[in-house]
């Protein structure tokens, strides 16, 4: 790779609108790439929410707990 | 206090190997803590092997001489679709390792592993097909290939459908550990089915004849995204590890002692 990047660039897009159009396959590759990163990011997301959701749970028990010894 | 059930205290293995300082981390108990510090370094590492792989891919690597720009879905429906078939493996790894030596964590590593496998099939299954209409005319063929990706798929579901079908963790843990280990036999089918029968789907994806060059970006665009997706997935799993233990101890005293310190 090295210093032939540039020339590489200049190779593959002349544009952005060129580079987005995908040399005419732009619903096949943003579609995958779309869904990939996506999808990745919403289990992210559901994750985070179900960590918390147990977090909160378990808070409530907690307290629960904490008002019937008193 | 009512903390302490029977379901929550240590096994023998666990009890014994908890004396060994490497081994200290079988117990769920201690495995939680590491988890969350590991966590946040495979995310930033996914990160950045995904950045340096999508450079690569989409401005490194130089158009195909046959198919044009849609040949760069390789860079993430190789590593899905590699990631689909290693995760299983490594899912079912550890429901063996749970089933033979009976801890606790082992089991709720395979549970955690699962839905993301899942998820890497179905992503290797969808950008195949946006793969396959350009290049193939369709979206969709009964090929070895595919029909043994998608039994993968209902095997992902199917271990995660018994798994919640049982309320019993330990006894959903050892089920689910039997379906993995038998649906281990489809990951080679899927793998050498391009050899064994005569598939619309291409070959080994590495060996992929073009000019020296062109293969050398290519392959390396495809290995940084594979490192990205192993990071993300042990990032993933890591995450889905730490709530199924939190639900599982949720009686125990040291989730009560980590909650109050939250506090």
């Amino acid at each position: 790779m090295g210093g032939g990047i540039y020339e590489q660039i200049e190779m593959n897009w002349a544009s952005w609108s060129d580079f987005f159009a995908m040399g005419g396959y732009a619903l096949y590759v943003w579609g995958s790439y779309g869904v990939v990163f996506g999808l990745l990011a919403l289990e992210i997301a559901l994750l985070i929410q179900r960590k918390r959701s147990i977090l909160q749970q378990l808070d409530r028990m907690r307290s629960a707990v904490h008002r019937s010894v008193r | 206090m009512v903390y302490v059930t029977p379901e929550n205290t240590a096994t023998g293995q666990e009890r014994f190997i908890g004396h060994a300082s490497w081994f200290k981390y079988s117990s769920p108990q201690m495995f939680f803590p590491l988890a969350g510090k590991l966590v946040p370094w495979f995310a930033v590492a996914a990160l950045l092997f995904a950045a340096t792989g999508l450079y690569i891919g989409f401005f490194v690597a130089p158009t195909d001489s046959q198919q044009g720009e849609a040949y760069r879905i390789i860079f993430i429906h190789v590593p899905a679709a590699w990631m689909s078939m290693f995760i299983y493996v490594v899912m079912a790894f550890w429901a063996g390792v749970g089933l033979t030596f009976n801890t606790r964590l082992s089991g709720m590593m395979a549970s955690a592993l699962a839905p993301t496998g899942a998820l890497f099939t179905f992503l290797a299954l969808w950008s195949g097909s946006l793969w396959g209409k350009p290049t193939w005319g369709t979206w969709w063929v009964w090929d070895a290939r595919l029909t043994s990706e998608l039994i993968l798929l209902f095997l992902y579901f199917g271990f995660m459908a018994l798994q919640a079908a049982i309320d019993d963790p330990r006894r959903a843990d050892k089920a689910g550990a039997v379906l993995a280990l038998t649906g281990v036999i489809n990951i080679p089918i899927i793998y050498f089915s391009v050899q064994w029968w005569n598939t619309l789907h291409q070959g080994a994806s590495v060996s992929l004849k073009s000019a020296p060059t062109m293969a050398a970006t290519m392959l390396t665009g495809m290995l940084v995204m594979v490192l990205a997706l192993w990071m993300y997935s042990i990032a993933a799993s890591l995450m889905r590890v730490r709530c199924i233990i939190l639900e599982r101890e949720r009686d125990s005293q040291w989730v009560a002692e980590y909650m109050s310190r939250l506090k």
